[in-house]
């Protein structure tokens, strides 16, 4: 059992094969945005290469200062090896500081690169998956991936790589020094080594157990905290407060505790890391006491052995504590790389069809649709929409108007059959022409942060105010905009806090009138129009949709009066199909609706 | 917004003591890490000690014999020193975790408490990345960054006392050349935080895009928006990395200074000491001791630059977390509250005001001196233009915002008077923009009658009734039926779906006044008209304020209320406004146009 993708993401029982699958396209992921930093990588190592060598000629120097240089001055009154001794000592600690803040800079360049490519790489992805993957793997987890994970991530690459690589440059220096100076006392740090070994093993296979389950609360944390404060109206106006305190405190202790179990596992590493260390050093004092004692051994090295001794376990604490990092980075890598492998179930083409000026003409052949195996919402339709027809969609909810509208949208690609514009398959249209040519208005009218006039331009980027406001005037949306405090310029505010509802969606008929599509889908877009701006947007709409195939779903009759042509759905069939005067005037389904609508007006 | 680029005002002590009160109760464990990590400093840097000893003692005399010893010595030493971390990570641990976890907490039910108006302003991911990132910095800060600090300041002190035994020349040296690191580490202060501060906000606007982008999918795609906003989002990036890298530069800058200093003072002293032992001031145990005490003193003297930056970020972080639990609330219980005796359901807008509190005195207020009342039992439908201040006017009466002149009355009291908690059990409210949280279908509709045991029969019969009035007869047909998860986290609903348990949920609280704000705008026509038979059954006995677009709405209510520039300007049955207001009939019947060209359509075709 293999998991792809996002599957799987929740659990913490994951067999060996899953757990190794799982790595390896993490390390893929993580090779894939090493590969362009390759070269500044090169020299940052051999930056910080040299800078630790300097660093470590220390206790070398010192050791050569008192062994050599004290019995010269002593002996023979000759104060130039130690002369010599101190200026090396200074010219090493001034050059390796210099590199190292050279290191400095250029590892932050590499990390922020780093992370800027990774960020850009799951906006541009979770872009692109369809909306079939955000209604399943919901906003609150897609979020925490681009925000908590990525966190985890910069954590480690500010400051837990600079400790790991330093760290480990620092053994590795000081083990070839010792060797050099006094091999005995190498021999017994390289005694020490396998227990390290050991218990390194062993922090690494439980902390990332524990650094799992820190993620998995966490993310929990974050859709419960997104969720109660976009909904806030809904909570205080129902008294959820208490309630959700309850779950949320819940969910904050089970993350509290995994945490502290996390950072326990640390607890019992980084002491038995320093016990082992001044083992070692009692050991090289024993050793080497023994041989200064019976004249086998300068006391200089001896010092120069114990510095170096207590320095080569120092960076394993700091190492380790990075390894903190380390280990929540990772496990936030290898979710990010879960999101990355989900492949868009709407791909791109890949020899795209131009179709610089489409005229919108629209057919379903054979077309077949079902979310699931047992939700089969089309099971076999066909429909041609000629080019410039104005068709409303119109049947009780869950009739399949809105898949349909999706399909051609290419939210969603048919399960079998095709779905064709001006007789190109939707696949094979180039999506930039796509997008241009079909345009859909639905009724969640989002607003984005940011004044009135950006959120029209969204349909032309690069609008000029007068294309802005030609395009609210057209929908009837200019009345309110004019009357908002700073006009055009108003700040629509968190959500669009203060446009109410109806403004919305004048909004984004304003946007879609500015994006001039050949095909234009309005999903419900007038539901929540009052009666006056309803009727100012279908006098827009009857000269925006005169030259143009456009796509009504609406539930208010009145809207259908202006369609060529209406078709009744029911249970993803075409029940009804003709003109609106024709079903009118005819004894089926739409004549009973619209009777019924009749009434309801008195 | 929220202002982001005031500069601290308070030091960084002082901010950084606001978090007491969540230390008060772990205080004694937080002080015992901190002797326990003085204890264990001193215990490593009596290891020199024991090296001056051993070196001016048996080694010089050749006496091997006495190694022995004195390498148990340093042996027992270093078994202590190990116990003592333990024991100080332990002791840390439930602190640490707990402060966090209840300072999430507090920050949580203060957003909670926090007006719409806050969150009007606020966006939820500058607050997600409080009460994430900033708390989790704090976390850490608690579990060894304070204590490293103030323990690394006490064993720098008590080291330099130590080296001055052996030497005062040496120690001397070895402080001078020392006290540029301070200078260093001070100057780095200022200029860490304010660009530390720039990044954490930087990082909670980008925060925003994301959620953005993300709820916002729909539109991005309908429009083909994604490389736009991609744009948008890396030109974002790109100034975030700008600012960490200045970041960086003021690191590498401390870093610098850090590590050449410790190293010329161990150049210098290296020079001063063999000259010293050459003149036969200072034994060659002595010298080594100096070293090998400088050598442990140096981490904590490398340490406080770090752990400076750290609690600086702290600080910041801290600074960010208290500006939300500062925020005065102004709608907030009242000290005395009244209660309503006999409630009834009488809702009376008494010469309302309301204007935003950000809005320029040049715009008029958005409600104009609002006077409306309705009757026990009766239906009132609020009609007006879009943008005349109805879901104003009905987030009023439930305390979402208050008034800014004049009084709303439940049953003759000002609900200002009325504990939040009983104002809301009393009125229910269904949004058109029906929010529903990630919680069985069963949960969300009894959300309004917390005093129901969710298993219960009682509760069965009042979730069957209600689903029943508001026509969700689909929720039988889900996985789980009642019991299957909705939301965020669960099965996603149709948005006539969601407004039919979202109308459920108001019905469901059996409040003594209903406020519908247009809930059933996604509904089809026959949807619609059943939902309306069931709601004439509830209203029939309920207060109810209804906005209303449709003549099908207003046909629920008893009377209609016209809403119009921020004042209601009449009162009346549909049929009398009809008559005789011709605002009304511009808002409500101009669809009679549109029947009349169908009628004349089915003629020509007939």
């Amino acid at each position: 059992m293999t998991l792809a993708g996002v599957e799987g993401e929740d659990r913490q029982d994951y067999t060996r094969e899953e757990s190794r699958a799982i790595r390896a396209r993490s390390s893929r992921l993580l090779g894939s945005l090493l590969r362009p930093l390759r070269g500044r990588v090169v020299v940052a190592m051999l930056i910080v290469a040299t800078s630790t060598a300097l660093q470590t000629a220390g206790p070398a120097l010192i050791a050569f200062g008192i062994d050599a240089g004290l019995p010269a001055i002593l002996n023979h009154q000759d104060a130039m090896p130690l002369a010599v001794v101190v200026l090396l000592y200074l010219g090493a600690a001034i050059v390796g500081a210099v590199l190292m803040w050279h290191y400095t800079m250029l590892s932050a360049r590499i990390s922020q690169a780093f992370l800027f490519d990774l960020r850009g790489r799951i906006y541009r992805h979770a872009q692109l998956l369809s909306l079939e993957f955000h209604e399943s793997y919901t906003s609150g987890r897609i979020i925490a991936r681009q925000t908590n994970d990525l966190d985890s991530i910069r954590e480690l690459l500010d400051s837990g790589i600079q400790g790991l690589i330093r760290g480990a440059l620092y053994m590795v220096f000081i083990a070839a020094t010792l060797l050099f100076l006094d091999p005995i006392s190498a021999l017994v740090i390289a005694c020490s080594v396998p227990v390290l070994l050991v218990l390194t093993r062993w922090f690494q296979v439980t902390s990332q157990r524990a650094f799992r389950a820190t993620r998995v609360h966490s993310a929990r944390l974050i859709v419960k905290f997104v969720e109660t404060m976009t909904g806030i109206r809904a909570v205080k106006a129902f008294r959820a407060e208490q309630r959700n305190a309850g779950e949320f405190g819940a969910t904050n202790e089970s993350y509290r505790d995994a945490n502290a179990k996390a950072i326990g596992v640390f607890g019992i590493f980084d002491p038995s890391l320093v016990v082992i260390g001044n083992i070692v050093v009692a050991v090289v004092l024993l050793v080497g006491g023994l041989r200064v004692a019976d004249g086998g051994l300068a006391v200089g090295v001896l010092l120069a052995a114990l510095m170096y001794t207590r320095r080569f376990f120092d960076p394993m604490e700091e190492m380790a504590q990075f390894y903190n990092s380390y280990q929540s980075a990772s496990a936030a890598l290898e979710k990010i790389s879960g999101v990355l492998e989900e492949s868009p179930s709407v791909p791109d083409p890949v020899r795209p069809v131009d179709l610089w000026t489409a005229k919108g003409a629209l057919d379903f052949d054979d077309v077949r649709f079902a979310y699931h195996e047992d939700r089969v919402i089309l099971p076999d339709f066909e429909l041609h929409i000629p080019a410039g027809q104005t068709v409303a969609l119109v049947g009780s909810t869950g009739a399949g108007k809105s898949t349909l509208a999706k399909l051609v949208a290419r939210f969603y690609d048919p399960t079998d059959g095709v779905v064709r514009l001006d007789g190109v398959d939707l696949r094979d249209v180039h999506p930039k022409d796509l997008r241009r040519a079909i345009v859909m208005v639905t009724q969640e009218a989002y607003l984005f942060s940011g004044t009135v006039a950006d959120n029209i331009a969204l349909g032309k980027p690069g609008a000029t105010l007068d294309e802005i406001r030609a395009a609210a005037h057209a929908v009837g949306a200019d009345t309110f905009i004019e009357a908002l405090p700073q006009g055009y310029d108003t700040d629509v505010n968190k959500r669009g806090g203060r446009v109410s509802a109806g403004q919305r969606q004048l909004l984004s008929f304003a946007r879609a009138f500015l994006a001039d599509p050949a095909v234009l889908i309005l999903d419900e877009a007038t539901a929540s129009l009052d009666i006056p701006s309803e009727r100012l947007v279908q006098e827009g709409l009857t000269t925006l949709l005169a030259d143009r195939t456009a796509i009504v779903i609406a539930h208010r009759l009145s809207t259908v009066a202006i369609a060529d042509r209406v078709l009744v759905m029911e249970h993803g069939r075409i029940v009804e199909d003709g003109t609106p005067a024709e079903l009118i005037g005819g004894d089926g389904r739409f004549a009973t609706l619209h009777k019924a609508w009749r009434d309801s007006l008195v | 917004m929220p202002d982001q680029s005031t500069p601290p005002t308070r030091g960084t002590v002082r901010t950084l003591a606001r978090i007491l009160p969540f230390v008060r109760p772990y205080l004694g464990r937080t002080v015992t890490s901190l002797f326990v990590y003085v204890a264990l400093t001193m215990v490593s840097l009596s290891v020199p000690v024991v090296l001056q000893w051993i070196i001016d003692g048996p080694l010089t005399t050749g006496d091997a014999r006495q190694v022995w010893p004195a390498a148990g010595i340093v042996l027992g030493l270093g078994i202590a020193e190990g116990l003592l971390i333990m024991v100080r990570r332990f002791l840390v641990l439930t602190p640490s975790t707990h402060i966090e976890a209840n300072m999430r907490n507090a920050l949580y039910a203060k957003l909670q408490d926090l007006p719409v108006a806050f969150h009007d302003r606020w966006q939820s991911g500058q607050l997600l990345s409080r009460s994430m990132s900033d708390l989790s910095t704090i976390r850490r800060w608690l579990a060894f960054g304070v204590i490293l600090l103030v323990g690394n300041v006490v064993v720098i002190v008590v080291g330099f006392g130590i080296l001055f035994t052996w030497s005062w020349q040496l120690a001397l040296v070895f402080i001078i050349a020392s006290i540029p690191m301070w200078v260093v580490g001070f100057r780095f202060e200022h200029r860490y935080s304010l660009v530390s501060r720039r990044a954490q906000d930087q990082q909670g606007d980008l925060a925003t895009t994301v959620e953005e982008s993300v709820h916002g999918i729909r539109v991005l795609k309908a429009f083909g928006r994604g490389k736009h906003s991609l744009e948008n989002f890396l030109r974002q990036a790109e100034e975030l990395r700008g600012t960490e890298l200045e970041k960086a530069r003021s690191i590498a800058g401390l870093w610098l200074w850090l590590l050449l200093i410790p190293d010329v003072a161990f150049a210098l002293s290296l020079l001063g000491g063999v000259v010293l032992a050459a003149s036969g001031q200072l034994t060659v145990g002595g010298l080594i001791a100096f070293f090998a005490a400088a050598a442990v003193l140096r981490w904590p003297i490398e340490s406080i630059g770090w752990l400076l930056s750290m609690t600086f970020e702290t600080r910041t972080a801290v600074e960010r977390v208290f500006e939300v639990l500062d925020e005065p609330n102004p709608i907030r219980d009242p000290e005395h509250p009244s209660t309503v005796a006999e409630p009834r359901g009488r809702l009376v807008f008494e010469n309302v005001h309301f204007r935003y509190q950000d809005s320029p005195p040049s715009v008029p207020d958005l409600l104009d001196d609002v006077v409306l009342e309705v009757e026990p039992g009766e239906t009132m439908a609020l009609v007006g233009l879009t943008g005349s201040g109805k879901t104003t006017l009905t987030a009023l009466a439930t305390r979402l915002y208050d008034v800014t002149g004049g009084r709303v009355l439940l049953d003759g009291v000002d609900i200002r008077e009325l504990t939040r908690d009983e104002l809301r059990a009393r009125i229910a409210m269904a949004f058109e923009e029906a929010t529903l949280f990630s919680a069985s279908v069963r949960e969300n509709v009894l959300l309004g009658r917390p005093e129901l045991d969710l298993d219960s029969p009682e509760a069965d019969a009042v979730l069957a009734e209600a689903l029943e009035i508001a026509q969700a007869d689909f929720v039988e047909r889900l996985p789980l039926s009642a019991d299957t998860t909705i939301g965020e986290e669960g099965l996603s609903l149709s948005g006539g779906q969601r407004q039919r348990i979202a109308l459920a949920r108001a019905i469901a609280a059996r409040p003594s006044v209903l406020v519908l704000d247009d809930p059933l705008s996604a509904l089809d026509v026959d949807t619609e008209a059943r939902v309306e038979a069931g709601l004439r059954r509830v209203l029939a006995s309920t207060t109810a304020l209804v906005v209303a677009h449709r003549p099908s709405t207003v046909m629920l209510a008893d009377r209609v209320a016209l809403l119009e520039n921020g004042r209601i300007t009449d009162v009346g049955r549909h049929s009398e406004l009809l008559a005789r207001n011709e605002h009304y009939r511009y808002v409500i019947s101009s669809l009679d146009e549109d029947r009349e060209t169908e009628h004349e359509e089915q003629e020509v075709i007939a």
